[in-house]
């Protein structure tokens, strides 16, 4: 059985979820095996095999390499020296796997350039054939695409599985690579992490709480984010609530934003302008609270509540408390 | 120092879009076509470095399009926010192409070019794969200096220096000229073009390239020289409406019922 290469996601081994899903997806299409670009490998392990990876390629494990000091082509030329080696030796892989994020897609695309593979990203589910499902124009198409020439490459976006455990070997396999000129040609000089909320990542989170014009204020985004911290979840903004500068730029869900698929999307003054629904419509369940009984957005909700957020927050967060307890 | 800004045509990113039956491509009749949103972020920064590094005589500023005869006027609006001159890649071969043969044909058109810099924005709002700025560094050799939310030149030095947007802050990136520079959306407030800038853009030059001028065949582009195929397409069917209940107090309470009944607490 051909290797289904995955790319793992992770920050020193802490693996994110996003790669236990792909090695889920992966078991469906061939062997699975994890490709870890960096130090981590012990602390990788367990959370790798739990899900099924049969071989861990790990590439510059010690991280004397220069790996992480240049941005996204460290980790497209890994992969290219690994599915070369592969192919060399009589055993390509049958695909490679990735997270679709902003990072996970530009190493798909250079590796897919490098290889002279095809390249789909955003892909919510793969079919053993290597035929990915991909969620278009804001969720209103769903395109089936194959690859067509080389080692499918396939950006597979988070959320999209539910990742069941398998007991795999996870058996270390070191591969030298040193990196190119190329590869080092764009170098991180510095890092500025802002002040991490505590929750979780927007495109991960299975339950994202999000608001909009009808908040009000940057204030109003307080009952917002204690529902989410009530439920565990992450925190998403409409266009509107960011361009009129309420919440950070990054949290913005939509068109021009970040795409979320979560298990539950719970939009709060939020009038669900088509600009927003793309980046949200494919969340499972979708919740909507508004004032605006005419709002689009409840043409889309599973469940509506039409009323003022600022009274039916609070409410529903001293629920979950008593129900909690 | 020579600036070129790769920009795309795309269907109004507030219209619906779909595909069409005959070949699964998108249907850019069916809504306006208008300059992708996030590359007018790119030619504001262009012109920004520009107005930095000299001014047009001494940074020009060059914007680069793939796509049919109407892309034309994608150009003519970059042209009229202030830029010099313009490319426009046009071939009857073309249309279907993917996004590698996109960026090889956009690589091979600055071959064509005297460049410096490539200015891109991270995605279009059709396709939104935001990869072919990462595959013109790598078809190009260049640095890759993407997601910037903050650009610095040193012409002198012939260094660039960008904020790499993260989850949850930024890197600080740099490499040495020539490199490929995407930016984020809210960069910069991009510019309106004045009645004097659509006036003037009406003389600057426009040249186009057919694929034969890039040395490239028609089997390397389109559908049929596609490194990927879509098989099936089909428009999601309208989600049934759920439940809407009117908040009379209980709003909160009801909602938390909908939650556990669905165990999400």
């Amino acid at each position: 059985m051909a290797q289904v290469l995955v790319l793992v996601d992770h920050e020193n081994g802490e693996v994110k979820k996003v790669t236990t899903e792909l090695l889920t997806l992966a078991r469906g299409l061939g062997e699975p095996a994890a490709v870890l670009v960096g130090p981590g490998f012990d602390a990788a392990r367990g959370r790798l095999a739990e899900f099924g990876a049969a071989t861990v390629y790990v590439v510059d494990g010690d991280g004397s390499g220069g790996f992480a000091d240049h941005p996204v082509a460290p980790a497209a030329e890994a992969l290219a020296a690994i599915v070369t080696a592969g192919t060399e030796e009589g055993r390509p892989p049958a695909a490679v796997l990735v997270a679709a994020t902003p990072d996970g897609k530009e190493v798909a695309a250079r590796l897919a350039v490098r290889l002279g593979s095809g390249l789909l990203t955003d892909a919510i589910g793969l079919e053993a054939d290597l035929t990915a499902t991909q969620s278009v124009f804001g969720g209103s198409t769903v395109v089936k695409s194959r690859v067509t020439r080389g080692v499918p490459v396939v950006a597979v976006r988070p959320n999209s599985t539910q990742p069941q455990p398998e007991p795999g070997a996870a058996e270390r396999c070191d591969v030298a690579v040193s990196l190119s000129e190329q590869a080092r040609a764009a170098t991180v000089t510095d890092r500025t992490a802002a002040t991490r909320s505590g929750r979780p990542e927007l495109s991960e989170a299975s339950i994202v709480v999000s608001g909009g014009r009808g908040v009000g204020g940057p204030e109003g985004f307080g009952p917002v984010e204690a529902l989410a911290d009530a439920l565990g979840a992450a925190v998403g903004a409409s266009r509107a609530a960011t361009d009129a500068g309420w919440y950070p730029h990054q949290f913005q869900v939509g068109q021009t934003g970040k795409t979320v698929s979560p298990q539950l999307y719970i939009a709060n003054g939020i009038s669900g302008a088509i600009q927003h629904r793309a980046g949200m419509q494919t969340s499972k369940t979708i919740v909507v609270v508004n004032k605006d009984a005419e709002a689009p957005i409840f043409e889309i909700a599973d469940f509506g509540v039409v009323g003022d957020l600022h009274t039916v927050l609070p409410q529903l967060v001293t629920e979950i408390a008593r129900r909690k307890a | 120092m020579n600036i070129v800004v790769c920009v795309k045509q795309v269907p109004d990113s507030w219209a619906e879009k779909k595909l069409r039956d005959a070949d699964s491509t998108l249907d850019r009749e069916s809504a306006d076509a208008v300059m992708n949103e996030l590359d007018e972020y790119a030619v504001e920064e262009a012109l920004r470095i520009q107005e930095a590094t000299g001014g047009s005589e001494a940074s020009p500023v060059t914007i680069l399009t793939m796509g049919p005869a109407k892309a034309a006027e994608t150009i003519r609006k970059a042209l009229s926010m202030g830029a010099d001159a313009g490319v426009h890649v046009v071939d009857d071969a073309l249309p279907g192409t993917d996004v590698l043969g996109t960026s090889l044909v956009l690589a091979k058109a600055l071959g064509t070019l005297g460049w410096d810099l490539v200015v891109l924005g991270t995605e279009s709002t059709d396709a939104r794969m935001a990869v072919v700025p990462a595959m013109l560094a790598e078809r190009l050799g260049v640095p890759q200096l993407t997601f910037a939310g903050k650009v610095e030149v040193d012409a002198a030095a012939g260094r660039v220096t960008v904020q790499r947007q993260t989850e949850y802050g930024y890197d600080t990136v740099a490499g040495a000229m020539p490199a490929v520079v995407s930016v984020v959306e809210k960069i910069n407030e991009p510019r309106y073009p004045s009645f004097k800038g659509i006036m003037a853009a009406k003389k600057k030059p426009v040249t186009t390239l057919s694929l034969a001028d890039l040395g490239l065949s028609a089997d390397e582009v389109g559908l049929a020289g596609s490194w990927s195929q879509v098989t099936q397409f089909a428009t999601r069917p309208a989600k049934q409406a759920g439940t809407v209940v009117k908040d009379e107090g209980d709003g909160g309470v009801k909602l938390a019922e909908f939650l556990a009944a669905n165990k999400f607490i």
